[in-house]
């Protein structure tokens, strides 16, 4: 039987490890994730989960313990943030190379210097680039709902590559919202054990990793980008399997909010989407025509479905809450990547909420009317900073 | 004493120089453990040393991962094996990196390894400086050699730092089972390789691997080489069992140390005073070794 428990967004992911039949967890702990690392040894340690708990001295050692173990044919877990996370580099990459479904759940959280504890998405998307899936969440029923079909989809022979199921420092990770935990055999249903065709094995010994010359290199490259490109289709089947077994539709790709025909479209990722919606709720009754799309799956970056959404729209405001220097915010970036040559809109980008600054209704509100006033009077500022402590007074009016 | 073992896992074709003791080192561990065995290997000699993809010289499974983590790989293995229930007297899992992937950039990694009891392997076959990257100085580099960041210069020359001693470093750890091994005496490699497999938790084996290229050596003098550095004390042949000491192979007559310099051109420049300063560490080292077996034995 399934049932309702009252959690954070820490112990959503304790639980989806959990549920998914992980058998070998390594992680360290770091704030604000330490709560996940200590549920799931208190889940191990009284019988509850039964799992394999490696206490790594580091997040290095966590992903590379992870990596041996999923090599060696077990379903892995590991759980880290910002600093943590950024240890973990050279070994996320390693992931994906090695071509393993090893999940983990990150708490974004800005890096330091300053030193900060607080949500933004610098971290995560520091680590765009290194194969992993990524899957930024909403509430905690997503958390918990994304680790379960980040392996379904990881571990497809299609696909086989690692993920990274990610939520808010804080407004999720130390939040408590009811969360059904499913029953555990309709999870085992839509969720076989792991069973790779190629493992670590002395009746079948086989070498993993050996030195690639030039001329083997970059068609193991290109085996990657392959299974890249089925993601998205694979993502979009697992989420309506899972909708249609669980109940839940966390939105593939990108989670739709009265986006049918509107002229304003506003994008937001992470735990802000929620509070964004209920601006766009007041927005609409307010005459506008304005819609939310939830960028939810940021790798594979759904270039295809922003074409799709984007269809008649006028302006597209993006709220990015990180910022690559000497670039943009990643997002925004990317949505114009992917719009180029197919799309004549106005777009801007901006950087909200760095370093865990809150992003009140009141502020959002006044980023959504400064996106619609852009259809009249064009586009002023290709990226603008929000609340600033220089303009704060215009944002918080 | 322990017979060589007829089963061969490591095969002709390895990419590894002529002499390479790294070579002889793999051999006969695999030929102590047998077939079920899972090894995994950081950056350095022994990851190219297999061959390039897609052939493979080691009829074992293979595992290759970052130069730094050695020791949390190993533990991912084992706990993987442990979630399939497989018991490590069934498969043993090996952690083979060289000196800088065990002894510096690694150290971490093995620390922690060792810490949470992992039941493995961990073996560091030791050439004393990084050769992967072309014979550059680590942690096991001893006083007074040459290396390409040691180069010997007008202001500044060869290695002024001691050998990072990773018997202590695992023995303080707590260890079950710690022991030094040479490639000069393969029956006694067999031997303490078998006993280590026997003995649950983690170990610790530092394989003695001259490196003729690095050395600056003849590649036909790498035995000779290993017997030596035994004979002289440079690097004598002990256990260390719950903390307990034993030197399982003493020289019968213990060799001048410049008689092992002499052979090695990354010792060539060394003044006559410097060669008396080794050999006076040597002997206190040996002393102080023969010391520890005999405070811990009684
Ligand atoms: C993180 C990282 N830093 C540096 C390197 C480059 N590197 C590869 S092997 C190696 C030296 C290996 O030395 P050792 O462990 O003694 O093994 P050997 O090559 O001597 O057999 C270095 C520095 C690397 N692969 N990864
Ligand atoms: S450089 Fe030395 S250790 Fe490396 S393969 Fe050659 S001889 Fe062996
Ligand atoms: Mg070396």
């Amino acid at each position: 039987m399934s049932e309702m428990k009252i959690v954070s967004g820490n112990f959503a992911a304790a639980y989806g490890a959990k549920l998914s039949r992980v058998e070998v967890v390594a992680a360290y702990p770091i704030t604000p994730q330490t709560e996940v690392v200590e549920k799931i040894a208190q889940l191990v340690s009284e019988g509850e989960m039964d799992a394999e708990y490696v206490m790594v001295e580091s997040e290095h050692s966590a992903m590379a313990a992870c990596i041996a173990a999923s090599n060696t044919g077990a379903r892995a877990y590991t759980a880290s943030s910002a600093h943590g996370l950024a240890l973990m580099h050279e070994l996320l990459i390693w992931a994906s190379g090695a071509r393993l479904p090893v999940v983990m759940t990150n708490i974004n959280r800005a890096m330091g210097p300053p030193w900060s504890v607080w949500a933004d998405h610098h971290d995560t998307l520091a680590q765009k680039g290194t194969g992993q899936m990524q899957f930024f969440c909403e509430n905690n029923q997503e958390v918990l709902d994304s680790v379960i079909m980040a392996y379904k989809i990881g571990e497809d022979a299609e696909i086989m590559l690692p993920s990274m199921v990610v939520e808010d420092a804080f407004i999720l990770s130390h939040t408590k919202e009811p969360v059904e935990i499913y029953d555990q055999e309709l999870v085992d249903e839509f969720l076989p054990s792991y069973d790779p065709e190629y493992k670590l094995d002395v009746e079948r010994p086989f070498g993993f990793g050996s030195l690639g010359m030039p001329d083997w290199y970059m068609d193991f490259r290109y085996k990657i980008a392959e299974a890249f490109e089925k993601a998205p289709d694979k993502i979009e089947k697992v989420n309506k399997e899972f909708s249609e077994i669980f109940g839940n539709d966390n939105g593939g790709l990108i989670e739709e909010y009265k986006t049918d025909g509107v002229d304003v479209l506003i994008v937001t990722m992470g735990s802000i989407s929620s509070t964004s919606k209920d601006v766009i709720d007041e927005l609409r009754a307010e005459g506008h025509n304005i819609g939310l799309a939830r960028l939810r799956t940021f790798r594979p970056f759904p270039v295809e479905k922003f074409r799709k959404i984007t269809k008649g729209v006028n302006v597209v405001g993006v709220m990015d809450r990180s910022y690559t220097f000497g670039h943009g915010g990643d997002a925004a970036r990317e949505i114009k990547d992917a719009l180029y040559g197919h799309r004549d809109l106005i777009l801007k980008d901006y950087i909200v909420g760095l370093g865990g600054r809150d992003m009140t209704p009141k502020i959002l509100k006044n980023i959504m009317l400064d996106a619609i006033s852009l259809q009249d009077k064009g586009l002023d500022n290709e990226i603008e900073w929000v609340d600033l402590r220089i303009n704060q007074e215009r944002w918080r009016r | 004493m322990a017979k060589v073992p007829e089963i061969e896992l490591m095969f002709q074709g390895t990419t590894a120089c002529p002499g390479c003791g790294a070579g002889n080192a793999m051999r006969y561990l695999l030929k102590a453990l047998g077939k079920n065995t899972i090894i995994n290997i950081p950056a350095c000699c022994w990851a190219v040393i297999p061959g390039v993809y897609p052939s493979r010289n080691l009829d074992i499974p293979l595992l290759y991962n970052a130069f730094e983590a050695t020791g949390a790989a190993s533990s991912g293995v084992r706990a993987a094996l442990n979630a399939k229930g497989v018991d490590p007297r069934e498969i043993t899992v090996v952690g083979f990196a060289g000196d800088g992937g065990t002894a510096d950039i690694g150290i971490q990694a093995l620390s922690g390894c060792v810490e949470r009891g992992t039941d493995t392997i961990q073996v560091m076959y030791d050439n004393e400086a990084y050769m992967n990257t072309g014979i550059q100085r680590s942690g096991e580099t001893p006083y007074g050699a040459w290396t390409t960041t040691t180069p010997v210069g007008s202001k500044q020359a060869w290695k002024k730092a001691p050998k990072k001693n990773m018997m202590e470093i695992m023995n303080a750890h707590g260890i079950p089972y710690a022991v030094t091994m040479s490639i000069a005496y393969p029956e006694l490699m067999i031997e303490k390789i078998q006993k280590a497999k026997d003995i649950l938790g983690p170990k610790f084996v530092h394989i003695y691997a001259p490196c003729p290229t690095g050395w600056r050596s003849n590649p036909s003098d790498t035995v000779e080489l290993a017997r030596l550095a035994v004979d002289t004390c440079v690097f004598p042949l002990y256990e260390i069992e719950n903390g307990v000491y034993n030197v399982y192979k003493k020289p019968k007559k213990k060799v001048p140390v410049k008689d092992y310099l002499k052979i090695q051109g990354r010792f060539r420049h060394l003044p006559e005073e410097e060669v008396e300063r080794i050999q006076k560490n040597v002997d206190l080292e040996w002393e102080k070794l023969l010391k520890k077996v005999k405070f811990t034995k009684e």
